[in-house]
């Protein structure tokens, strides 16, 4: 019993070094940029370049824009299909699993093929097209864990019942959405939307590849060009996930048992 | 009474299909614009040649030499990354769960892991420059405290082990948090009915805990493969254009200089769906029949 | 003749919560024991003592004179089943079976003999190569059992193994329990919180509260002479009537303004003094009863019918006292406020303390 508990630290032990010390590195680096003492300099010239302000804000508002989109799509789509049409839930999940499977960089490859200036629908034709096109994409790329939060928020509160209860008490169908479901999935809808954030914010390979003043690009560039301000960013943009993993953490305190915000951090678990 | 109520239900019913179909219609509309049709496109484009006629010519171009090799490097570091990451992150999870450490410890390293398998891209490219790049910490404290001189030794962060190196950052903490589950599913029940049936701890693991772990612990790795095959942005941040793995190659075909060819493009993107579809599926197969046990 | 196995003085505690606080007993070979109790009284943390997986704050366990009290679980030779079956879901039904015998080093085609052999016993012949999870909940359990007995361990521990079932499988795998137990002639710990289960298959009872034994008996003992108020209200249905002596010294009592007289009054009972009297349903007759020597008037405040027995309430006044009569089908039932005398044999009062 000893010796396990003895490997057991062991293990844990060189296992926290390894996730720490990148961690402690990239901070201490960080503080490297004026020569022969700490300073914070660096992040003083993060947060005073102009670029850094305007491209997070623009990824911040497109991961909002994302994560309504996400919730309007998501929402409804979980609701029928939780309470009639159970015949089609194998193919919902089924295509919320492809994000997974087909990666981002084919994804967006194939948006830039199919929605060129001269197709259709053209999207890149045009700046605000292109944002509401990488908006779309990020959407896709969250939709495994959207969907995930939403349907493990659904089938805590047993939908049929309340939709039932509520059609007793005379609500129309629009009215228990927005006025029953939605207030009581309301945790899992803000997990869902957290981690859509975590995800969108930093995101570099379909912004880059859509060519918007995105600030996963921005991240890249400056680590093309800069020496200490990568590692601030770095710094920065963990403090950032950390802060909406926290805000999932947190929120799951105020859900049902049973829902486990654990399953909504990973991928697909049927 | 039959007659009345055909009448009344009827339109209702119709009312509701409809109202049915306008909450999913959204979401398979845009499954079909956004999932579908773009990766059906790019399936038909593999199979054109550049004055629209039909050809295997695209394929056959996967042949070449550069091609070969980024597909073999991909699939080795995306290989090696998930065996290495499965397996640390089942001794972590097993420790962490099974090993009698505090219980806080649990959730602070799930709280962790939630971070770090989202923690991916150009940040950790940039911190992992800042530990061993040729500048980072823990290369200076090697070389300097240990007089350990690991560049010269034949170390390299845009290498192959760089790479895998980093990918571990994010695969281990997402074989944490998928495999935690799993491991809370085995029964105190079932160790203990094995230790008076005669069994030592090591008796149980290999006889019951491993074997009932063995299918999602397959299913993950298959799982952290195609989540390390498809990813690109640390990769890129980290070694530019100068490490020739699958997604930088076809990144750099879509910005054009590259290739020269987009029916090879396509033909390498569904290169890449065939690779991490397989893996998935097999994720799909196996934890379909762990799930089967555990019922 | 030394019991087979014995407890001494055994004390566990988590932190300053005391769980069982010195427990002793014996029991001899072949016999077949219950613990009974409610939920959180320490008999499923005696089990697993016995077992090995809770080591005891004080206090020795011997098993056919061997102290096993700091063995390890897999050195002590004792079969287990567990109230959610715990089969490993990995194996199927013959592995299962065959697990113990395969630890302990027996030869594939002697593992194969002994798992038929097993199969056999428990009436599932044919079902080595099913796997837990295509079995109900009976069946499962029933492989549980042969697996823990497979071995030949020295004792057989039972930790709710019925729980998780059914009512009817509950109380037909009981009887099979009981039968396999009465054919190998092994020594049987029963733990369970069910009284029906624990009287109707046990050689011996040991009703548990709050860390302590309360009584240890044959099952007629257990629930003819309850030895404390906690075990004759645990176990069967009790009557409480609260009363007023009138006369310590002729035992008369007052029971809602109906003055009776007791062959005897409990210890220190004096004059006006509040007392209160317990007794069965089952001792109280509807009507005037040869033998029964208090006579009781009230009136039906609720009817029951369960079948062959109807369970009335009567009301005698602030007391509300339930019995069982019989269904005699060919008189109708009392109806809700019909009159109704009870008679009962004084004797058949228990005096509880």
């Amino acid at each position: 019993m000893k010796q396990s508990r003895f490997w057991a630290w062991v293990v844990f032990g060189v296992g926290a070094a390894y996730f720490l010390v990148p961690l402690i590195a990239t901070f201490e680096f960080s503080l490297r940029m004026r020569r022969g003492y700490y300073s914070f300099d660096s992040y003083a010239s993060v947060f005073a370049d102009p670029k850094f302000q305007a491209t997070f804000t623009y990824s911040a508002v497109i991961g909002l824009l994302s994560i309504i989109v996400g919730i309007l799509i998501v929402v409804p789509a979980v609701y029928f299909v939780r309470l009639r049409m159970a015949w089609l839930r194998p193919y919902v999940e089924f295509l919320t699993l492809l994000p997974l499977i087909i990666p981002a960089i084919i994804l967006v490859y194939g948006y830039i093929r199919l929605y060129n200036s001269s197709s259709i629908i053209p999207f890149t034709g045009s700046a605000t097209g292109t944002d509401i096109l990488l908006t779309f994409a990020y959407v896709t790329l969250a939709l495994p864990y959207m969907y995930r939060a939403v349907d493990t928020g659904m089938r805590t509160i047993d939908v049929q019942t309340l939709t039932e209860a509520a059609q007793i008490a005379g609500a129309n169908t629009p009215q228990i959405i927005a006025r029953i479901i939605l207030p009581n999935i309301l945790v899992a809808v803000l997990s869902g939307a957290f981690l859509t954030f975590a995800i969108v914010i930093g995101e570099f390979t379909i912004a880059s590849l859509l060519n918007r003043p995105a600030f996963g690009p921005y991240l890249q560039n400056i680590g093309a060009n800069r020496a200490y301000e990568p590692a601030a960013l770095a710094i920065i943009s963990f403090i950032i996930t950390w802060g909406a993993m926290s805000m999932i953490n947190l929120l799951s305190r105020f859900a049902p048992p049973h829902f486990c915000p654990d399953g909504l951090t990973h991928g697909p678990l049927p | 009474m039959t007659t009345l109520d055909t009448g009344t239900t009827a339109p209702a019913k119709k009312r509701a299909l409809s109202f049915e179909w306008l909450g999913v219609a959204p979401f398979i509309v845009f499954a079909i614009m956004f999932l579908i049709l773009p990766t059906l496109y790019l399936v038909g484009a593999a199979f054109v040649d550049e004055k629209g006629g039909l050809t295997l010519a695209n394929f056959a171009g996967l042949g070449t030499p550069q091609i070969v090799a980024a597909y073999w490097i991909s699939i080795r570091i995306s290989g090696a990354s998930a065996i290495l990451g499965a397996l640390i992150g089942l001794a972590i999870a097993l420790a962490l769960i099974r090993g009698k450490l505090p219980p806080g410890l649990r959730a602070a390293v799930m709280t962790f892991s939630g971070v770090a398998s989202n923690f991916a891209g150009v940040p950790l490219a940039f911190a992992f420059i800042s530990t061993l790049g040729r500048l980072g910490l823990a290369t200076v404290i090697l070389k300097f405290v240990f007089g350990i001189d690991i560049y010269k030794a034949g170390f390299n962060l845009l290498s192959f082990w760089g790479l895998t190196l980093t990918y571990l950052y994010f695969q281990i903490p997402l074989m944490i948090l998928i495999i935690a589950p799993a491991i809370d599913g085995l029964k105190k029940e079932w160790s203990e009915a094995a230790s008076t049936l005669g069994a030592t701890p090591w008796q149980f693991w290999r006889y019951v805990g491993l074997p009932i772990l063995w299918p999602s612990f397959l299913g993950t790795l298959s799982l952290l493969f195609a989540n390390a095959f498809g990813a690109i942005a640390t990769a890129y941040a980290l070694t530019g254009s100068s490490l020739n793995i699958v997604p930088i190659l076809l990144y750099a075909q879509i910005r054009g200089d590259a290739l020269q060819n987009p029916g090879l493009g396509a033909a390498l993107a569904v290169g890449m769906i065939l690779i991490t579809g397989f893996a998935n599926v097999v994720y799909l197969v196996i934890s379909a029949r762990a799930e089967r046990w555990l019922k | 003749m030394a019991p087979f196995l014995n407890v001494e003085n055994l004390t566990k505690s988590f932190g300053s919560n005391a769980v069982v606080k010195g427990v002793s007993f014996g029991f001899n070979k072949g016999e077949f024991v219950s613990l009974l109790g409610p939920s959180g009284c320490g008999k499923t943390t005696i089990l697993r003592m016995i077992a090995g997986f809770e080591s005891p704050t004080s206090g020795s366990i011997t098993v056919d004179g061997h102290d096993i009290t700091h063995l390890k679980p897999n050195q002590r030779q004792l079969g287990m089943v567990f109230q959610a079956y715990a089969l490993f879901p990995n194996l199927n039904v013959g592995d299962n079976i065959a697990f113990g015998l395969k630890i302990a080093g027996m030869p594939a085609d002697q593992r194969r003999a002994r798992v038929e052999e097993m199969l056999k016993l428990i009436g599932l012949p044919g079902f080595e190569k099913r796997y837990p999870y295509e079995m109900s909940g009976g069946q499962q359990q029933r492989v549980a059992l042969a697996r823990a007995i497979a071995p030949r361990p020295r004792m057989l521990l039972l930790d709710e193994p019925l729980s998780a079932l059914d009512a009817k499988i509950r109380v037909s795998l009981r009887e099979e329990i009981r039968a396999i137990q009465l054919d190998l002639g092994i020594t049987t710990i029963f733990v369970t919180h069910d009284q029906e289960e624990a009287l109707s298959i046990s050689d011996r009872v040991v009703v548990m509260n709050a860390g302590n034994i309360d009584q240890l008996g044959a099952p007629h003992e257990i629930y003819n002479k309850p030895a404390t108020r906690f075990v004759a209200t645990f176990v069967g249905h009790l009557n409480t009537i609260e009363a007023t002596v009138v006369s310590a010294s002729s035992h008369q009592v007052d029971i809602d303004g109906q003055v009776v007289t007791l062959p005897s009054l409990p210890g220190g009972a004096a004059t006006n003094a509040p007392i209160s009297l317990t007794l069965r349903p089952e001792v109280l007759s509807v009507g005037e009863r040869a033998g029964a020597d208090i006579m009781l008037t009230g009136t039906v405040s609720d009817v029951t019918f369960l079948g062959s027995v109807i369970r009335l309430r009567v009301a005698l006044g602030k007391n509300i006292i339930s019995l069982d009569t019989f269904n005699d089908q060919r008189t109708a039932p009392p109806a809700r406020g019909d009159a109704i005398t009870v008679s009962l044999a004084s004797k058949d009062l228990l005096i509880l303390n």
